[in-house]
């Protein structure tokens, strides 16, 4: 098996006492995508800021491409981008004005010329010259996601990417993801909704209380489904139903 | 000299900003030009100052009200930075972290010095002369930049750890009535001895009294050690509380 890129192991925290995250391990492969799945509240931002060196865990350690996230933090930030869950553009400037701003921010030549190639590559050529304030909530996300490919990162953090969007704005997200995916970019994103990890993740996770409780492809996930009164259920398991069943009571006691 | 360039890079996003917004700008030059116009015009006359040019006597005064308004706008800037996520963005990058904070504090001390010299401005027009020359001048520019140094460490705080835009900018309110009570419109020896005491030994009044000595081009004495006192002193205090609030601020 391939190294994994990021790592979590045993990642502990708590906020005044309140234990989040009670000893968080997984593993994502290069290129893959990864889902971690949770209700609100079951530590999945806790994590990312975790791995995005924003945070620091109480217990535990998590690496990403090889560097540990506390103890080289900088090295870190030249691997990664984080998306998080609101849109982080400037609504007083323009589009392209975002773009060449991380671009310059990230030491880059050309800064122009890679803020037009994104630019086009998310369709907002046309809306490159209006300021943000003016877009709409999926152009502003997919903007949003522009930056963070600015300097091609080996690693993507979308932290519920498409929170608040519009079924239009989420189907317009879902594509992006599916394209970075595909040129080789690994992406680890959190969702609340099981549709969205059933549609874009190569393996999901489900965080529950704090630990993850479930860990596997789709089809490994639906064989921890109860097998039994299958017989006269006659559509598959839904990924709803896996989850449902897992985080009440099944699975919570590990 | 990466984290030159990034408070560069971060320093021009904002300006970019104010010009596009010169609101800002205006808001805060506009409210102590009417305070002006008002003191000058209207009840100006019937204060005994001592001085024969009430315009120049008050127009110190006038300038720190501005300043103490213009860095409400820092808290909120600084705020909603940290609202829409754009801290964490640029946190996650390989960018110097000072730098994401210095970028605040320029924009302040710039935008508070154009709001500053559209003020001087109007005083010019209504009929403001000083006979001082070069080296006052630079001293009264130096004098208000630090004061404004100063009140951005103050505003920063409050724009970090607060919950909402409003409660960013509260803190501003008190600072920009402090003028009211100190040496900047009337002398104090007409307040009453309570208020005197206060009016005499807060910062405003010592830092009135030596911009108004050096526009005058009058020897500003003691006043512009207590005044540069206070200037330094609020800075290194409010600085040092706001980068800890600033480290705790993922």
């Amino acid at each position: 098996m391939t190294e994994p890129i990021i790592r979590a192991s045993g990642l502990t925290k708590a906020f005044k006492g309140t234990e989040v995250l009670k000893g968080v391990s997984f593993g994502v492969r290069p290129g893959e995508i990864y889902a971690l799945l949770g209700a609100n509240g079951a530590g999945k931002t806790t994590t990312i800021k975790i791995l995005t060196t924003l945070l620091r865990p109480d217990g535990g350690s998590a690496g990403v491409c090889g560097f540990d996230v506390a103890q080289h933090p900088e090295k870190v930030r030249e691997k990664i981008s984080l998306t998080g869950q609101f849109a982080a553009v400037d609504e007083m400037l323009t589009g392209r004005e975002n773009l060449v701003m991380i671009a310059r921010l990230r030491g880059l030549a050309e800064a122009g010329r890679l803020a037009d190639d994104l630019l086009a590559r998310f369709g907002l050529s046309e809306a490159a010259n209006r300021r943000v304030g003016t877009y709409s909530g999926g152009m502003a996300r997919r903007l949003d996601i522009a930056m963070s490919l600015v300097g091609a990162p080996a690693v993507i953090f979308l932290d519920e990417p498409t929170t608040g969007l519009d079924p239009e704005g989420r189907l317009e997200v879902w594509k992006t993801v599916k394209e970075l995916a595909g040129g080789g970019t690994t992406i680890l994103l959190t969702t609340q909704y099981l549709e969205e990890a059933e549609q874009l993740a190569d393996r999901i996770a489900i965080l529950h209380g704090g630990v993850i409780i479930a860990e596997g492809t789709l089809a490994e996930l639906k064989q921890l489904f109860p097998p039994a009164e299958v017989e006269y259920v006659e559509k598959q398991p839904s990924l709803e139903e896996i989850f449902l069943a897992i985080t009440s009571g099944k699975g919570a006691g590990k | 000299m990466k984290a030159l360039r990034d408070t560069g890079v971060l320093f021009g996003r904002q300006m970019r900003h104010i010009l596009r917004s010169p609101d800002t700008i205006i808001t805060v030059a506009i409210v102590p030009i009417m305070i002006m116009l008002m003191f000058v015009f209207v009840l100006g006359g019937a204060i005994q100052t001592g001085a024969d040019n009430y315009l120049g006597y008050m127009l110190p005064g006038i300038l720190l009200m501005a300043i103490a308004s213009g860095i409400s706008y820092t808290a909120v800037r600084v705020f909603s930075d940290v609202q829409k996520g754009l801290f964490q963005r640029f946190h996650t990058m390989p960018v110097s972290r000072g730098a994401v904070l210095w970028g605040h504090v320029l924009t302040s001390l710039v935008s508070c010095l154009i709001s500053v010299a559209l003020i001087i401005l109007v005083a010019l027009l209504i009929g403001f002369r000083s006979s001082a020359g070069l080296l006052p001048w630079l001293g009264v520019v130096g004098i208000l930049l630090l004061f404004t140094l100063a009140l951005t460490w103050v505003a920063i705080i409050p724009g970090l750890s607060a919950k909402s835009a409003d409660g960013a900018s509260a803190f501003s309110y008190p600072l920009i009535f402090l003028p009211f009570i100190s040496s900047a419109f009337v002398p104090t020896e007409t307040m009453p001895a309570a208020v005197r005491v206060f009016a005499e030994n807060q910062p405003v009044t010592a830092i009135v009294d030596a911009v108004r000595s050096l526009l005058d081009n009058q020897p500003a004495g003691g006043d512009i050690w207590v005044a540069l006192a206070w200037c330094v002193g609020t800075a290194l205090v409010a600085g040092f509380f706001a980068l800890r609030v600033y480290r705790r601020t993922a």
